[in-house]
């Protein structure tokens, strides 16, 4: 491998992307910032249909939707009277290598083998690497990941750890790099290098391949209780998983359906930092990700991120690392299933979210995933108290991320905290002005664009606009 | 003299991708203080010893350089002890349901 520098090969940043994900994304601009978001999907030639049929033939999803009927009756213990909605998870862990994941890289891999491709690659520290690196074992390609895996002291992040050994199970070449946001320059060089397909995770792709995971949660609600779920909630990070399974769960006909964001609170703690990386219990599905890409989903490695969460989202809560470790155990202990931290952030949002629901209402969790050594509330918790933060139980409402991780002393104490949605649509729009090239300003076609990303009026868009752009000049 | 690892063997290699001052711009200052390390396994293509230079073929069949870290890596990523603050949530929840008359 030549050794370029990192100007460099950011410099070649467009050709590379162009070459490895093979869709031409200028053509669906259709303002400054504005594009053809719904035929840039549609262009892929996968409809639900296309995808169920590909997804077959790995043995991805038809995963099981489990009433979690211990974990209600405990919510009803705590909620008040006449509260307390049905709750159920869709066992994700199912899938080939335990999680949904499968669902994003099953259709990059298919197209990759289609096209050609000798091989596919991606730059995931999680769950995303394993599921690249089986659909690509099945399918007969090589595969390399590229990890974020440790710090500069050589301390291992446990998941990742366990990620590692799953990639290698399977497989895969993983390149383990020390911390920073380098892992995709790191990637631009392998796609450069072997001219592999890039498995982004926010191509139209991986997003498609999530949707059949909303159309079953809608599909087997309707079988097993002859409704569609009240709530949906999904762990929500870089927002491919609440995308894929909001438009899923239209395409079913769930239109009604609200759908419920929930991150764990890393508030604090800086995601490229070197001293915070072991410091934070969770490698996904936390506000690190979650408020970054929400805001402003254009920051990933392709042109344009097939993952727009803010389209899709009624509401937006995070929980905290204490309470999200209380209920894996329940989940454990309670319902016989034990699973990985990433959907039991949902879960607890669920518990709560439920006590304000009615007891016939229905709440749905959208995934698990698979346990395992490193990847458990064992290895984190005891890997954060030997990086020096206090972990006791106590008020969950102390908790403070790098810090101290509070496990809580009884149901009644778990909460959610509502991200306020009109600071997050102020927030993506000062995002797009800043984006706006200098000297070029909105046209009609942009408003209604932002009006769909931000699903508020374009008087309410340019409202906001005027605001921001009033304060900042 | 140092040993020579076998050809063939399955090891680790190490490099520096890019030294403390080449980082990305956008970098917080703690990480632009240390260099972006890299460590990737394979199969050794020829005898090398601990600490050398030496080449690999990785798993995907691409032929990389480094220094040869570790031979035949262990994974040893685990539960560790049991974490007290956790241990006594499933009696505590089951106890909540029997009072209330909840559980099945
Ligand atoms: C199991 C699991 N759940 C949820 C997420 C979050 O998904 P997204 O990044 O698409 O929001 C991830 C991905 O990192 C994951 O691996």
């Amino acid at each position: 491998m030549t050794q370029e520098s990192y100007a460099a090969i950011m410099d070649q940043r467009a050709e590379i992307m162009r070459a490895s994900v093979d869709i031409d994304y200028e053509q669906y601009t259709t303002g400054r910032l504005a594009f053809d978001y719904e035929r840039l999907m549609a262009d892929t030639g996968y409809d639900i249909a296309t995808a169920l049929a590909v997804q077959k033939t790995t043995a991805v999803g038809k995963t099981p939707l489990v009433e979690l009927k211990n974990i209600t009756a405990l919510a009803r213990t705590v909620s008040k009277p006449g509260k307390g909605a049905r709750i159920f998870v869709k066992d994700e862990e199912a899938n080939p290598s335990g999680s949904f994941k499968d669902r994003r890289a099953s259709l990059s891999v298919h197209e990759a083998s289609k096209r050609g491709y000798s091989g596919v690659a991606a730059a995931t520290s999680g769950n995303y690497g394993a599921a690249v690196a089986s659909q690509a074992a099945k399918a007969g390609l090589r595969c390399i990941i590229v990890q974020e895996a440790f710090d500069s002291e050589g301390v291992v992040q446990p998941e990742i750890a366990e990620k590692t050994r799953a990639c290698e199970a399977y497989g895969a070449e993983v390149i383990r790099l020390s911390v920073g946001p380098e892992l995709f320059y790191m990637l631009l060089r392998v796609l450069k290098e072997t001219g592999y397909f890039n498995a982004s995770l926010y191509t139209p792709y991986s997003v498609l391949g999530i949707e059949t995971l909303g159309y079953e949660i809608a599909l087997q609600m309707q079988e097993q209780s002859g409704v569609f779920p009240d709530v949906v909630i999904a762990t929500h990070a870089g927002g491919g998983n609440l995308t894929g399974t909001a438009r899923g769960l239209r395409k079913a006909g769930a239109v009604n359906s609200q759908v419920i964001a929930a991150s764990v609170d890393l508030s604090g703690l800086h995601m490229a930092s070197d001293h915070d990386f072991n410091r934070k219990s969770f490698t996904t599905g936390h506000t690190g990700f979650s408020i970054p890409f929400t805001t402003w989903p254009d920051r990933a490695d392709v042109p344009r991120n097939a993952a727009r969460a803010l389209r899709y989202m009624d509401r937006f809560v995070t929980v905290t690392q204490g309470e999200v470790f209380y209920m894996t155990q329940l989940l454990a202990e309670l319902e016989g299933l034990e699973r990985g931290p990433a959907g039991n952030t949902s879960l607890v949002a669920a518990f709560v979210i439920a006590q304000e629901l009615d007891e016939g209402q229905i709440v749905v969790v959208q995934e698990t995933e698979y346990t395992g050594a490193g990847k458990h509330p064992l290895a984190q918790l005891n890997l954060a108290r030997q990086m020096g933060i206090d972990v006791r139980r106590g008020d969950p409402r102390d908790n403070k991320p790098g810090q101290c991780i509070i496990i809580p002393e009884h149901p009644s104490q778990l909460a959610v905290v509502n991200i306020d949605m009109e600071y997050v649509r102020r927030s993506y729009l000062h995002n797009a002005i800043k984006s706006l090239p200098e000297g070029e300003s909105l046209s009609e076609v942009d408003l209604a664009f932002l009006a769909e990303e931000t699903r508020i009026s374009q008087t309410h868009v340019q409202e906001i606009l005027n605001e921001l752009t009033g304060k900042t000049r | 003299m140092t040993e020579l690892i076998e050809k063939g063997t399955w090891v680790e290699i190490y490099n520096v991708v890019l030294p403390a001052n080449e980082r990305a711009p956008q970098v917080p200052e703690d990480t632009q203080r240390v260099p972006l390390e890299m460590r990737v396994k394979g199969f050794l293509l020829a005898p090398a010893a601990i600490g050398e230079d030496a080449e690999i073929e990785t798993l995907s069949g691409r032929h990389l350089r480094g220094r040869l870290a570790e031979v035949n890596p262990a994974y040893t990523h685990s539960f560790g002890s049991p974490v007290p603050e956790l241990t006594p949530i499933g009696c505590e929840v089951r106890a909540l349901l029997h009072e209330k008359g909840r559980m099945q």
